[in-house]
């Protein structure tokens, strides 16, 4: 059954980017401000959701065509690789470090390793969550 | 800096990742076994650098303790692990044959090493809190790995699993919650210090005994209602893994907890554990006397076990502590052993009824004496590992006075031989029933059940050799300044 | 303040406690998460409410609130979230499978 309904999609269209915004936002603000991989995956998460509410599965499935098992997996190896990283360097497990880069548009840029563990974290949420929505989802 | 005490946790975890992403089911075996290799090889490794080095510590991330979180690897810690590695190594090859697509499919190999990586990071945590967390991690892949298949049986015992597990582990956050609002820490080594300056008054009492609520029902210390029912509902493979080793992560905590933190009222703590030790041995074994079904007779062997283990910390001498650890080391192997054999004689026969198995061992005549040196180890007698950790323990008892609750370990011992030889005799001996077509068909379970079977035996008959690292276990035990020393002045 | 933190943290309990031994699965996994939320206002008040300034880098104060119950608890909603999440797709399953959610009738017959 094809379910449409002109303002919820019309709504959705441009709501979307902002809460995608956001959820960059809020990704890129958790170093030293509340925020952080967590809480970004989960508003990304709630993104893709109102997408697949809006738009039916077989629809939103053609647009976004990523196993998300895979990356909530991706994710949770990306958060734990990290960790190891730090037998290469001879210090304790996890340990983190910083540096400052002048990048291009930026200016001055602090640049942390604790940055990759939170790509991990919001990927591994990401994919986990919509692992269990659509697991709810689909069969009715 | 000892960056390899992370790896018998870390080896698994990235393991179990990494498979997710390979669909290949032979490869994912592969991988699996040679995981659990590596982390046996570490974990052996480990033990060899605790018994010349002494206790090694990692501060996660180089925050110093007690602000950042501890990994600590004493001896007791690591010989539990070794042991866990082997355990679980030889429960994944009878897994290889007997678990079925329709599971492994699913990710089955994930979330075994998932446990075991959460099993082995609450051996090796310093951090009360971090112990919560890996407890879950263990749970969780536990929760899964005992509905995967979707059984009608295995999806209604999960949800009660399931809910008791959650109330257990929110009871456990309540006490860490109340543990800190007392003490302002968390880090196992400076709550030792701060209980012991501030005194463990009424109030830490309680805590501790919410403590003891909370590990009694992970390790079915006398709260074990939870257990018959869910620990027979999966496959014999996870069977064996959860009885080899959950119920040991709660025994291991209630050890860690009141040796190193709350050891200053044992008239209060520790006589209560001894009576519900006792108390949990006698029903453990009114059970598997009256249960004429395999499963069960197995399960509740598992309770008796917890009671043994725990009289002998209750006892708090280093007699009775050697034993308890023996027995604890012991336990893990016999009963995974036990479960697999099970496991065996279920799809041979294709029942758990008693009563409808009978004379296997005229097709399966290996297997029939392995499950008699499993019985007889289990019972304690020599030469066998069980038989080491019971003396000790029985000693123990005798010398403080408790001649009660010795007196219940050894009458249930003699009740447990009955129980197991129950199976022996109906299951193994007597007239043959089943022609070699009714069979089910099994496959790998012989070399895991006789490398098992040979360790309980090496247990039993290398004491000698391995009497050194238990001994230096117990001595930190007694001891808690080792464990402080080691945690807060390196 | 402490005070009403911790009877709300009591009254979450009592109704978590109660919707927990109710027969209907729904109800048990919204009790246990309830139950959840009252452990976890219970942690976050244990360690003082309001005691300083938040404990940012950047902030200059005398004294800071202590962030390790708030590290504490967001670790335990974590775990809990993904522990409702199983629950409710366990139940569902078995609601699936035995075509009843009432708990008498999951309890498992002697014969099986």
């Amino acid at each position: 059954m094809k379910f449409s309904n002109v303002m919820l999609e019309t709504a959705t269209k441009i709501i979307i980017f902002i809460v995608l915004t956001f959820s960059t936002y809020l990704f890129f603000a958790g170093h030293h401000n509340p925020g952080g991989g967590f809480i970004g995956g989960l508003v990304m998460t709630a993104a893709i959701v109102l997408f697949y509410m809006t738009f039916d599965v077989v629809t939103a499935r053609e647009v976004i065509p990523v196993n998300f098992r895979k990356i909530g997996a991706f994710g949770a190896l990306i958060a734990v690789t990290t960790g190891v990283g730090s037998f290469l360097f001879d210090v304790p497990f996890l340990t983190q470090s910083f540096t400052y880069v002048d990048l291009p548009l930026f200016g001055e840029t602090e640049l942390a390793t604790s940055l990759l563990f939170d790509v991990g974290v919001f990927l591994a949420v990401i994919g986990s969550v919509m692992t269990i929505i659509l697991s709810i989802s689909e069969d009715v | 800096m000892n960056n390899i005490i992370t790896l018998p946790i870390l080896i698994p975890l990235l393991t179990g990742i990494f498979l997710i992403f390979f669909r290949s089911i032979p490869l994912q075996k592969w991988i699996s076994a040679i995981a659990l290799i590596v982390t046996t090889g570490v974990s052996a490794y480990i033990i060899h650098l605790i018994s010349t080095h002494g206790i090694l510590t990692l501060q996660l991330g180089g925050w110093e303790a007690p602000y950042g979180i501890t990994l600590v690897a004493d001896m007791f810690a690591a010989l539990l692990v070794l042991t866990t590695a082997m355990v679980s190594l030889c429960c994944l090859y009878y897994a290889f044959g007997t678990v079925g697509k329709n599971r492994e499919r699913f990710y089955f190999f994930s979330f075994f090493l998932f446990l075991v990586a959460g099993v082995n990071g609450s051996f090796f945590t310093g951090d009360i809190f971090n112990l919560f967390v890996c407890f879950e991690l263990m749970l969780i892949s536990s929760y899964v790995l005992l509905s995967l298949g979707g059984e009608r049986i295995q999806l209604r015992e999960t949800i009660k699993y399931l809910l008791i597990n959650i109330i257990s582990s929110m009871i456990f956050v309540l006490a860490i919650a109340y543990l800190y609002g007392i003490t302002g820490t968390l880090n196992m080594a400076d709550l030792s210090v701060k209980v012991a300056e501030i005194g463990q008054d009424g109030l830490l009492t309680t805590v501790s005994l919410l403590f003891l609520v909370v590990f009694g029902l992970k390790a079915a210390l006398f709260l074990y209602f939870w257990l018959p029912g869910s620990y027979s509902a999966p496959p014999p493979a996870v069977a064996a893994l959860f009885g080899a080793l959950l119920t040991k992560v709660g025994i291991y905590a209630i050890f860690r907890t009141f040796t190193l933190i709350f050891y200053h009222q044992p008239e209060v703590t520790h006589t209560l554990m001894m009576w519900m030790a006792a108390l949990t041995m006698i029903l453990g074994t009114i059970g598997a006397v009256a249960h004429w079904d395999v499963k069960k007779i197995i399960v509740y062997n598992v309770i008796v076990a917890v009671g043994l283990i725990i009289f002998g910390l209750s006892v708090f001498s280093s007699v009775s502590l050697i034993g308890s650890l023996y027995y604890f080391v012991h336990d893990m192997i016999i009963k995974a052993l036990l479960f697999l054999l099970a496991g065996a004689v279920i799809i041979i026969a294709r029942t758990h009824k008693l009563h409808e198995i009978s004379g296997l061992i005229r097709h399966h005549p290996y297997l029939g004496w392995l499950f008699f040196i499993a019985a007889l180890s289990l019972a304690g007698i020599p030469p066998f590992g069980g038989f080491i950790g019971k003396v000790f323990i029985t000693q123990g008892g005798l010398e403080n006075g408790d001649y009660i609750v010795a007196g219940i370990g050894l009458f249930t011992s003699l009740l447990v031989l009955y129980s197991v030889m129950k199976i022996f005799l109906n299951g193994f001996w007597g007239e043959t029933i089943l022609s070699k077509k009714e069979e089910g068909k099994v496959k790998n379970v012989l070399l895991p059940c006789s490398i098992l079977a040979a360790l309980t035996i090496l247990l039993g008959l290398g004491a000698e050799w391995t009497y050194v690292y238990f001994e230096q276990a117990v001595e930190g035990l007694m001891n808690p300044n080792f464990y402080i020393q080691a945690v807060l002045h390196d | 303040m402490e005070t009403l933190m911790t009877i709300t943290a009591g009254i979450l309990l009592s109704i978590g406690t109660y919707l927990i031994l109710t027969k209907s699965l729904l109800r048990i996994v919204l009790g246990t998460s309830i139950f959840t939320h009252g452990v976890h206002i219970m942690l976050l008040s244990m360690a003082g409410l309001k005691t300083g300034a938040v404990p940012l880098l950047g902030e200059d104060a005398a004294a800071y609130t202590d962030p390790i119950p708030q590290a504490l608890m967001l670790t335990s909603i974590v775990i809990s979230f993904a522990l409702t999440a199983f629950f409710l797709v366990l139940s569902y399953r078995t609601y699936k499978t035995f075509g009843t959610d009432d708990m008498d009738q999951l309890r498992g017959s002697k014969y099986e």
